[in-house]
């Protein structure tokens, strides 16, 4: 019985992310027009990157007139933050083989968010999968949308979508913050090293950077 | 570099990155300083991402009124423990009003 409730829950918060979280492919769809990228160039990106930091970071980079590789090696960069959300991962999805080569491609921060405030195995495993699907669909679907209708859908902003990204990322993170002093100065410290960081380095990194705290605080609890 | 082979380099390094992630030997798995790591680094990166996706844009710093009262509108439905939808359909709604009301 109380399986079920997890799993339902974690249905839930899953749908909630996905759809709301893959709605602001819109704006995705829109920039990426805006910066210079064709129709098929968009929904290539969102269908095989499904990475959407990484995506905008190309298509802003690319719009603002930058060199593609350094473009891209930004881009890269930003998404190895997934490599260690997979780490995380790996223990709690346990796949194999083919479903491992589908399980990847979903390993991204609200999968991973939504995985892990579970509070059961079975739940955690529902969450990924749901909130895998339903992102991933809904943030095609808008991705299209946006870039086919930027003009006519208005300005995402006007809508207020882009803090939905921000958002979401609040929403998860909340009782990990409520929950522990550590957590909340490692939140607030790694903020900070990211917003100090922005003005003199290329996107991507300011955000990466922001895991030395981490390293600092794993050093402290070895040498103990 | 046309921009199609950027676009594939970064469908592919973007998918080997999340694949290199979850296939890593499990022996690395059970080092306690990588379980450390691996539970440490999404809070960090979550709040750095938060943090620039608000107060940056375009490489710079930039407070933005609108967002900054949509994410405000986002920590009170969280105190008052409003179901996730709730929480961002109230931070983009406070958002757009804001928006038009400040121009």
């Amino acid at each position: 019985m109380e399986q079920t409730t997890h799993r339902s829950a974690a249905v839930r918060d899953a749908l909630g992310v996905g759809v709301a979280v893959g709605l602001s492919g819109v704006a995705f769809g829109a920039a990426a027009i805006t910066a210079g990228l064709s129709v098929p160039q968009a929904c290539v990106l969102s269908l095989l990157t499904f990475t959407g930091a990484s995506q905008f970071a190309l298509t802003g980079a690319v719009g603002a007139g930058g060199d593609l590789v350094t473009a891209t090696l930004g881009a890269l960069l930003l998404g190895g933050r997934n490599t260690l959300y997979g780490l995380r991962l790996a223990d709690l999805l346990r796949v194999r083989g083919a479903r491992r080569l589908v399980a990847a491609h979903g390993v991204i921060d609200e999968t991973t968010a939504v995985t892990l405030a579970q509070p059961t195995e079975e739940a955690a495993r529902t969450g990924f999968t749901t909130t895998f699907a339903s992102l991933y669909v809904t943030w095609n679907l808008t991705t299209l949308a946006g870039a086919y209708g930027a003009s006519s859908l208005g300005d995402p902003a006007a809508l207020g979508l882009d803090v939905v990204g921000p958002a979401a990322f609040l929403a998860i993170l909340w009782p990990r913050l409520a929950s522990s002093a550590q957590l909340r100065l490692l939140a607030a410290a790694g903020a900070v090293i990211a917003l100090c960081a922005t003005p003199f380095l290329p996107p991507g990194l300011p955000v990466l950077l922001s895991a030395l705290p981490v390293v600092g605080a794993v050093l402290v609890v070895m040498a103990r | 570099m046309t921009l199609w082979w950027a676009i594939a380099a970064l469908c592919a390094g973007c998918y080997a990155l999340k694949l290199a992630g979850l296939a890593a030997p499990r022996r690395m798995l059970e080092h306690p300083v990588v379980r450390r790591f691996a539970e440490l680094v999404p809070v960090a990166l979550l709040a750095a991402l938060i943090a620039v996706q608000m107060f940056t844009e375009e490489g710079g710093l930039r407070f933005d009124p609108a967002r900054t009262a949509g994410l405000g509108a986002a920590v009170v439905a969280l105190l008052l423990r409003a179901p996730f939808l709730v929480i961002l359909a109230a931070a983009a709604v406070v958002t757009a009003l804001v928006r038009l009301f400040l121009g």
